[in-house]
């Protein structure tokens, strides 16, 4: 994890926010997100983010482990489908 | 020959040396563990006095993780990455690298034996 530790984590403002109130309300909906770059904080626990990985909305449930991670690591944003198969010519 | 943490037997090497060895050991720990235990770094493995096999026994137990318990360790880790799914994840199931390294060519460690394509075709003038 790079970010220095004495700069401590970064989470988009408006994001947390939105957390926040989800926990306060004690509700549970999807957020959608385009902050790949925010931190996954303990407060985001349980909670669903439909992450933007440049195309679609990819849902990730955040469990425990994956605090201090960000967001954009579990909403990848290459899809490699393997190399295409070269046809047996004959002889 | 002297045993330490389990399975090493370093042989008649200078002491320093003899201990990285052990997985999880290398060249400033094994300073670090002969300076604690009081021994010259010079000293080769099979020069060590029981006393001081003891004694680098005792700090190698007491303050380092080694063979076992960190392979485990770093085996656990892994496995988190890859419970979690996260990119770090991905990249290990993959067999590619994991720190963002080219993987255009290259990478061969991780890639392991080059896998030929067959039926290239070959470039035609």
């Amino acid at each position: 994890m790079g970010r220095s530790l004495k700069k401590g984590p970064y989470i988009d403002f408006r994001l947390d926010n939105k957390v926040q109130a989800l926990n306060v309300s004690g509700k549970k909906t999807v957020v959608k997100t385009w902050s790949r770059r925010s931190m996954i904080s303990p407060d985001f626990v349980g909670h669903t983010f439909a992450v933007h990985n440049g195309n679609k909305f990819i849902p990730v449930y955040v469990t425990e482990n994956m605090v201090g991670h960000k967001l954009g690591e579990f909403s990848p944003t290459r899809n490699f489908r393997g190399h295409t198969a070269k046809k047996d010519k004959g002889k | 020959m002297a045993r330490i943490a389990g399975v090493d037997i370093p042989d008649n090497k200078r002491g320093e040396i003899a201990l990285t060895y052990i997985y999880g050991i290398g060249r400033k720990s094994a300073q670090t563990i002969l300076t604690k235990a009081g021994v010259n770094y010079d000293k080769k493995a099979n020069a060590w006095s029981d006393d001081e096999s003891t004694a680098i026994r005792t700090v190698i137990g007491a303050e380092y993780k080694v063979e076992g318990v960190l392979k485990s360790e770093v085996q656990m880790s892994i496995k988190r990455l890859l419970d979690i799914g996260c990119y770090r994840g991905l990249r290990h199931r993959k067999g590619l690298p994991v720190r963002g390294q080219r993987t255009k060519n290259n990478s061969r460690t991780r890639k392991g034996k080059r896998k030929t394509v067959a039926n290239k075709k070959k470039a035609t003038k």
